[in-house]
């Protein structure tokens, strides 16, 4: 069972953090084509070794720390924020089962957690402490107003966020990811079934990873670089790897609340040996994922960064209200339509 | 400061509509022009591979002009050299038994002075030195930065078009 686990953990680790630096170039690459331009082409063949070049370039830079810094918590932040981002994939199922011989082996690193929904809303809160940790420990006033502003729109945007996934728990009646990914086996995905709650996640998504139009925490013409501020060479790039690997995250989680999960409409039908299906619905995950990335880049590049009055507007007297009102909505559907 | 600009004077500015106000359609309208966009084709010129063809108006660095026969045309009278406003041209006259009697035994040009104005181009009474389309110029020490005859002696052939053009514009 440990080795078994190890294993996953390992796999899950190298694809993510493969993935994550991937991800840093495609969303070079799609911010260049939306400005009409080309992007990274030059390292290696179409541009494809640019994320080795960038890292080799963060490993070599110079680690400062500044002088008024709080060097614990310097230290510890960073590492949190990274800890946090890939804790949450150790619930997400990427798959049904692997069968090999006669092991089954669930394609969840946690696999029998039946708590899965909460232990994500737990896990994305602590997440705040590392932003908030580094715009305090810095002792930079940038690095601070990051901090505050971080806290102040994750608190905000969180409650949407809870909302959005209550009316999933409320459609399926269950916190297990399994049980929500195989309630939307018949092809009716919690995106048709609870399209406002999907909306309200996705919206409030952008505002926890701290992507565009919510990334006041590090508005760069206001805040130099927000909490990262006083961050260099590899610390930095933890909390670079951090914000992407959430996007990642919140990519996979939407997946599997709204999207079905693994599941392809129709596929189970084909009658095909379950090895085959076990690998259309990796692939299914990851296209899915896939897709969830390229609207979270492609929103960046599209719509300017709100005010912070106008961030908090929206959170609160917009998208609560809707929230709660969903839920009642939800709460009908569930009655009249589910049963 | 321009408040009174037709974009942000409230009196003058245009009034939303109802579908403008509730927001969410116009982000759907901003993600299709993004969308759009990432089919259209690119701007970036590749550049050590693809490289900008200067139009005959492009004022590179200047060079002096051979005739056909092998003379060139300057005749030392150190106008440019007068005229230049970072002082980065230096000529020494001599005697020839040329019909134009004067010629440049050195004619110096500091590159790394020459702030492409065109004024030497301007003055010239002989149109002796003319601005080239070459604008890339690197230096790996200060010293390589001064540009001898050896350097900016070319043929008439090939600033054909710079010619061109000055005959067009001058009149």
């Amino acid at each position: 069972m440990i080795i078994e686990a190890l294993i996953k953990i390992g796999l899950v680790l190298f694809v993510v953090l493969t993935a994550v630096s991937y991800t840093v170039l495609l969303e070079r690459w799609i911010s260049a084509w939306i400005q009409d331009r080309i992007g990274p082409n030059r390292v290696g063949p179409l541009g494809l070794l640019q994320p080795l070049a960038d890292v080799l370039k963060l490993l070599l830079k110079e680690d400062i720390e500044p002088m008024m810094a709080q060097k614990w918590f310097h230290w510890a932040a960073p590492v949190i924020s990274i800890a946090v981002a890939f804790t949450v994939l150790s619930v997400i199922p990427f798959g049904h089962t692997l069968t090999i011989g006669t092991t089954v082996i669930p394609l969840t690193i946690a696999s029998n957690i039946n708590i899965g929904v909460l232990f994500l809303v737990a896990l994305t809160s602590v997440g705040v402490y590392g932003i908030t940790l580094a715009g305090w420990s810095s002792g930079s006033k940038y690095s601070l107003l990051g901090g505050i502003r971080s806290s102040a729109q994750m608190i905000s945007y969180e409650l949407t966020m809870g909302l959005g996934l209550l009316s999933v728990v409320m459609l399926t009646g269950s916190l297990d990811l399994n049980t929500i990914i195989n309630s939307q086996a018949n092809g009716l995905w919690n995106i048709i079934r609870a399209p406002i709650g999907f909306m309200l996640f996705l919206v409030s998504s952008f505002a926890e990873t701290n992507r565009q139009p919510f990334d006041l925490p590090e508005a760069e013409p206001e805040l130099v670089g927000g909490y990262h501020t006083e961050y260099s060479s590899m610390k930095f790039a933890l909390f670079f790897l951090a914000e992407y690997a959430n996007i990642i995250t919140a990519s996979a989680v939407m997946t599997v609340l709204f999207l079905g999960g693994w599941h392809v409409p129709f596929a189970d039908q084909l009658g095909l040996p379950e090895l085959a299906m076990s690998i259309i619905g990796l692939v299914a995950f990851a296209l899915k994922v896939l897709g969830l990335i390229f609207v979270f880049i492609w929103v960046r590049w599209s719509i300017p960064r709100f005010r912070y009055d106008q961030l908090m507007n929206l959170g609160w007297k917009v998208l609560l209200p809707i929230g709660i009102l969903n839920i009642i909505i939800t709460a009908f559907e569930r009655i009249y339509l589910v049963h | 400061m321009g408040y009174n600009t037709k974009y942000n004077n409230p009196s003058t500015r245009r009034k939303l509509t109802f579908w403008e106000r509730l927001y969410f359609p116009e982000i759907v309208h901003g993600l299709l022009t993004t969308f759009k966009h990432l089919f259209r084709p690119k701007f970036t010129r590749q550049y050590p591979e693809e490289r900008w063809d200067a139009p005959a108006s492009f004022r590179g660095r200047p060079v002096l002009v051979v005739e056909d026969n092998g003379t060139e045309r300057c005749v030392a009278c150190g106008l440019c050299s007068r005229v230049c406003p970072p002082l980065a041209i230096e000529v020494r006259a001599s005697e020839t038994e040329q019909l134009k009697e004067r010629y440049p035994v050195v004619f110096e040009i500091n590159m790394l002075r020459c702030i492409f104005c065109g004024f030497c181009e301007e003055v010239c009474p002989e149109e002796a030195i003319i601005m080239s389309k070459e604008y890339e110029l690197v230096f790996k020490d200060p010293s390589e930065g001064i540009f001898g005859k050896d350097r900016l002696l070319t043929p008439k052939a090939d600033l054909k078009e710079r010619l061109d053009f000055l005959a067009k514009m001058r009149n």
